[in-house]
């Protein structure tokens, strides 16, 4: 503020109140920035500590077993021996198995949902599918095994092995017992099933006007309209649904350690126990013998944070590309 | 617009070919394989939409079932003790989980403490500068926290915080719920912030108010219940969240409410009767687990028509 301003202003005793608000605002606004600035900061900050600690923790396991780590399959806490690949294939494995279930279910509801349903019964059906995303995952794994479980073991299983050609292969091969990949296939599948049919509804949406009544001007049926118009236009969208579904799948916890058998070994039949990473840390992290134990659990978190970055990373920008072009 | 019932679902029929340029013989196959391939496009038609219908059944009963047998089996063992008692040691008949909804609550208030300042926070900064590199960036960066599995989270918060301070505690697991609390609270407070109309700022600022105060009073305070409803959401999906406890609280058979001590949590104490081999135990985590998705259905459901009625529409 000038020296000859001041005389003007204090000529009128309302200015200094008002520039002294205005000096005060330019204190608060930027304390304002600041603060926000860092509650925004806070977010990359907290990645960089889980990256950071995560990955330190992991690193004398890493370090000992290097890239066997991924692909040796003896899981020897004794010995000190340390291989995930079991929990690694258990948890492509039970997330491929969600995948296949959920998938075709999720993107018949969401298109029921987007074109078919009438509009008083959109509403509901499409809440009761999304109440599902709700249930807490520890909810999923007491009925699993109460009910689920049960249910497999004494009727769906016996079908299965029972089924002509396809039921004496080696997926099916085994003794029921019930805690087996297939169980936790199935509830990861119940549990993914809201998250895919939430986005993939969304695109189907975002998919312009025009665009199906192009399709019908054309002569198009109503489904012709869906599967040549409506589907390809929304498809990354859709996969990109489907992918944000695989990153829960993966990583998935609770439900799937009470179902799953918890047991280090590979074996192709989907009757058998496993193990998934997630499921391994909340096995043994609490019990973890040694310092290596410790180590190499923390190395499964790691490569499970790795995986479920890339596949996240991967979703979003495909839901992304949808909701850019249908905007432009 | 309504035409006529007679002239509805009429189209102008084609003239009749004028004599000398009569159809041949292709042609009037032609039209007969049309014909043909209408009726099948049209049963084509109601077949699939048959089948999605039967995918928007299907894909209900889990949802169904799960809730009947949640009531069938947890109902029973719900009474005055549940609510009161700390649990029995195993075998014994009785006991109750009322340190763990205590626990429970404990947690949320901790993580709430710790998750939506921030989340709100980073939600206004990424409202008011929109298209800039860092707010593109933690946009990203905070889907990518949402996907971050939550035993990670567990295993982070135990390496970061526990492991330091050399004790189990509520405090850790508050922390851990808090942080993935965070990415949901920030994206709605963003989008209830952006559909605030830019004339209210304006009219603010118009008015002397200042960046900040205009920010917090007018803008803010007009998303609120959008606001509410992000941190019920967000609060309902932490409420059963098991694997970031696991390492952090413990867990506790008896009474507690500091948060630097091990805490008893619903979840928790469902997955430990869950997997425990007495049948008491096991009533009692159905009984547990009615409670928990009671809360955490009233809790979304309570998000959902607060956003109903304000903006007129279903909370999407």
């Amino acid at each position: 503020m000038s020296e000859a301003a001041r005389p003007l202003v204090t000529t009128r005793p309302d200015d200094t109140g008002i520039a002294a608000r205005i000096e005060g605002s330019a204190i608060g606004d930027s304390v304002y920035r600041w603060m926000t600035t860092a509650f925004a900061l806070s977010i990359p900050i907290l990645l960089f500590f889980i990256a950071l600690e995560v990955g330190a923790a992991a690193w004398p396991a890493l370090k000992a077993f290097g890239f066997g780590f991924l692909t040796s399959s003896e899981w020897d806490p004794p010995h000190s021996v340390f291989g995930a690949a079991p929990a690694i294939y258990g948890t492509i494995i039970s997330s491929i198995i969600a995948l296949i279930i959920a998938t075709p279910l999720a993107l018949g509801v969401a298109i029921f949902l987007s074109e078919f349903a009438p509009s008083w019964l959109r509403q509901p059906v499409a809440f009761f599918v999304d109440l599902l995303a709700a249930i807490p995952s520890v909810v999923y794994g007491l009925w699993g095994i109460f009910v689920l479980q049960p249910l497999l073991r004494e009727h769906v299983m016996p079908f299965l092995a029972g089924l002509p050609l396809i039921g004496q292969s080696a997926l099916f091969e085994g003794p029921a017992y019930g805690p087996s990949m297939l169980g936790a296939g199935l509830i990861l599948a119940i549990m993914v099933l809201p998250f895919i049919s939430a986005v993939s509804r969304e695109v189907l949406m975002a998919v312009p006007r025009s665009q199906r009544e192009a399709a019908l001007a054309l002569g198009a049926t109503k489904w012709e309209m869906i599967a040549d118009a409506v589907v390809p236009y929304a498809r990354s969208g859709i996969i990109g649904g489907v992918i944000l579904g695989l990153g829960r799948a993966l990583g998935e916890t609770m439900a799937v350690t009470m179902l799953i058998g918890n047991v280090h070994k590979i074996s192709a039949s989907l009757f058998a126990p496993g193990y998934t990473m997630a499921s391994l840390i909340a096995n043994e992290f609490a019990e973890a013998t040694g310092d290596l134990h410790l180590s190499a659990l923390m190395a499964v978190g790691a490569v499970l944070f790795a995986v479920t970055l890339i596949v996240n990373a991967l979703a979003r920008w495909l839901v992304w590309r949808v909701s850019r072009e249908a905007r432009s | 617009m309504t035409l006529p019932t007679a002239q509805r679902g009429q189209l102008p029929r084609p003239k009749p070919p004028s004599r000398g340029l009569r159809p041949s013989g292709v042609q009037r196959a032609a039209a007969e394989r049309t014909r043909t391939t209408i009726g099948r496009r049209r049963v084509v038609n109601v077949v699939m939409v048959g089948i999605t219908f039967v995918a928007a059944i299907v894909a209900t009963l889990p949802l169904i079932f799960i809730l009947a047998h949640l009531l069938r089996a947890g109902a029973s063992s719900i009474n005055w003790a549940f609510f009161t008692e700390i649990p029995k040691p195993p075998g014994e008949e009785g006991g109750g989980m009322a340190n763990a909804m205590v626990g429970t609550l404990v947690l949320i208030l901790a993580a709430s403490a710790f998750g939506l300042p921030i989340g709100i926070g980073a939600g206004l900064y990424l409202a008011e500068n929109r298209g800039t590199h860092l707010a593109n960036a933690v946009r990203f960066l905070s889907d990518v926290l949402n996907g971050l599995p939550s035993i990670v989270m567990g295993i982070f918060a135990w390496q970061f915080l526990v492991k330091p301070m050399g004790k189990f505690s509520a405090l850790a697991g508050g922390i851990a719920l808090g942080a993935m609390m965070i990415p949901l609270v920030t994206r709605t407070t963003e989008e209830m912030i952006r559909i605030v109309p830019v004339s209210l700022r304006e009219a603010a600022l118009a008015l002397g108010y200042s960046r900040w105060r205009t920010s917090l009073v007018v803008v803010l305070r007009t998303a609120l219940p959008g606001i509410v409803t992000g941190a019920l959401v967000a609060v309902s999906r932490i409420a059963g969240e098991t694997a970031p406890l696991l390492f952090t609280v413990l867990g506790n058979q008896f009474w507690s409410v500091s948060v630097r001590e091990p805490i008893a949590a619903l979840p928790l104490q469902i997955f430990n009767f869950a997997i425990s081999p007495y049948d008491q135990q096991h009533a009692l985590a159905w009984a547990g687990a009615l409670v928990l998705i009671g809360i955490v259905l009233i809790i979304s459901l309570a998000a959902r028509f607060a956003t109903r009625s304000r903006f007129g529409r279903g909370g999407d």
